[in-house]
């Protein structure tokens, strides 16, 4: 029987200090029944996109507390490209301001949550976007 | 040419990525391993296979961690299988071992993958074993299975690994503990870890009793490391038993025997999976149903019903 089963990297890229909201989202992606890859904090770009080759992940959500976003995020997504992985969809959270929405949405950034977001909300949205993919 | 034989392809080319795909379809979907193994079959049976099992917390990923920078030293290609629990209830899984090895994420010929039990009970996954073979095909030399945090009855892992090294901490309970059937029973080496909290010579003289009392694995003597959850210290001597070890298997022929029974024991569990896939065709889920109820209601017992369905069953094969 096929068993389809959803996987998800979760990561934390750059030097925030504290993964509370990774965390919290990563518990709910598993009480929604899929497999969570949780690497921890302070990853490297190069490190997140080499996780999401080996591990075969269908989405990357990043967490991002710092400021950096908009370095982060183009980094993670150039370095997929180089790999021929920029299929794998990017999602994100954190502290980011909406002014800069408008530049991640068009650097290929699907979605960001931001504080508050239910984490129900987060669940649908994945199932959905990794649906279409 | 299709495109699981192009993927196929990309992974014996070196393509990480079809690795990775690779594992996951194996892990979907037992028709692609179908598809996928005869493939790579030729390619595999190179790799010494490294089991690292324990209690959860006892240090097994950290331990991991240390054995992937020695081989590097040396050269070796290493793949990683890092197994978690899958959750019974939800279906979902934290996969969290990767945490510990952060320093190899970036180093090429290191390849970690995360995998959850999926509902199997022997501290592996259904699908591990057939990711020994990919990785072997993609040309790691050493593979390292970590495997869930064991209790007394997960050893799978003696049935895939051809070196076993069990992870003990000191104070998990008495000497009766180490008396036990089970994880004692299989390991090859033991490493005693966080060896600088209290009851450290306890526990290292209880598993020695341990050793004494059983059967001798032939000419190995399983040897007691100490090791030090975050500290080199006694890794490196882990290291070098587990190449001793797999030294010791090649020189005595066990190696050879030991691989032979798993080809057997994996023949048999394909055999038997196929034979219950083959059952349902035959009989049917309704008609399944149909037959526990008489059964239920008395007017049959099961060893009549199955002298019926017989020559049925001898006709499907």
């Amino acid at each position: 029987m096929p068993d389809k089963k959803l996987r998800i990297l979760i990561a934390k890229p750059g030097l925030d200090g504290h993964d509370r909201g990774a965390k919290v989202v990563a518990r709910a992606l598993r009480d929604a029944g899929m497999e969570v890859i949780y690497t921890g904090l302070r990853q490297t770009p190069e490190s997140i996109v080499e996780t999401a080759l080996q591990e075969d992940v269908d989405a990357i959500g990043l967490s991002i507390l710092s400021g950096a976003h908009k370095h982060l995020f183009k980094k993670v997504i150039d370095l997929l490209k180089n790999e021929g992985a920029d299929d794998i969809p990017i999602f994100g959270g954190g502290i980011i301001p909406e002014d800069d929405m408008p530049y991640l949405k068009d650097i290929g950034v699907k979605k960001i949550f931001g504080p508050g977001t239910s984490t129900e909300n987060i669940v649908t949205y994945i199932k959905e976007m990794t649906n279409k993919s | 040419m299709n495109s699981l034989e192009e993927l196929i392809k990309s992974m014996i080319s070196g393509d990480r990525r079809a690795l990775g795909k690779i594992i996951t379809l194996m892990e979907n979907d037992s028709s692609s391993s179908a598809y996928i193994i005869p493939r790579i079959h030729n390619l595999t049976g190179k790799a010494h296979i490294v089991g690292i099992t324990g209690p959860p917390g006892s240090g097994k990923s950290s331990i991991v961690d240390k054995l992937i920078s020695y081989y590097r030293d040396e050269g070796q290609k290493v793949g990683v299988i890092a197994i978690d629990p899958t959750s019974p209830f939800t279906g979902g899984a934290i996969l969290g071992d990767r945490i510990r090895m952060k320093k190899h994420y970036t180093d090429k010929d290191v390849f970690i993958r995360s995998m959850a039990t999926r509902g199997n009970l022997g501290g592996l996954s259904e699908a591990t074993g057939n990711t020994i073979k990919a990785l072997d095909a993609f040309g790691k030399d050493v593979i390292i299975i970590e495997t869930v945090g064991a209790g007394q009855i997960e050893v799978d892992i003696v049935k895939v690994a051809d070196t076993v090294v069990v992870v003990s901490v000191p104070s998990m309970g008495d000497s009766v503990q180490t008396l036990k059937a089970g994880i004692m029973e299989i390991g090859d080496i033991f490493a005693v870890n966080k060896a600088d909290i209290e009851g450290v010579e306890k526990c290292i003289m209880e598993i020695r009793m341990m050793l004494e009392l059983s059967e001798k694995k032939g000419g190995w003597n399983p040897p007691i490391i100490k090791t030090f959850g975050n500290k080199d210290d006694g890794a490196n001597e882990l290291y070098k038993s587990i190449k001793n070890h797999h030294s010791y298997l090649i020189e005595s022929g066990h190696h050879e025997k030991k691989r032979i029974m798993r080809e057997k024991t994996e023949l048999v569990n394909l055999l038997q999976s196929l034979f219950v896939k083959n059952l349902y065709n035959i009989v049917g889920e309704k008609e399944m149903e149909e037959l526990a109820k008489k059964i239920a209601k008395r007017e049959k017992d099961p060893y009549m019903i199955i002298e019926e369905l017989i020559p049925r069953l001898k006709k499907s094969i």
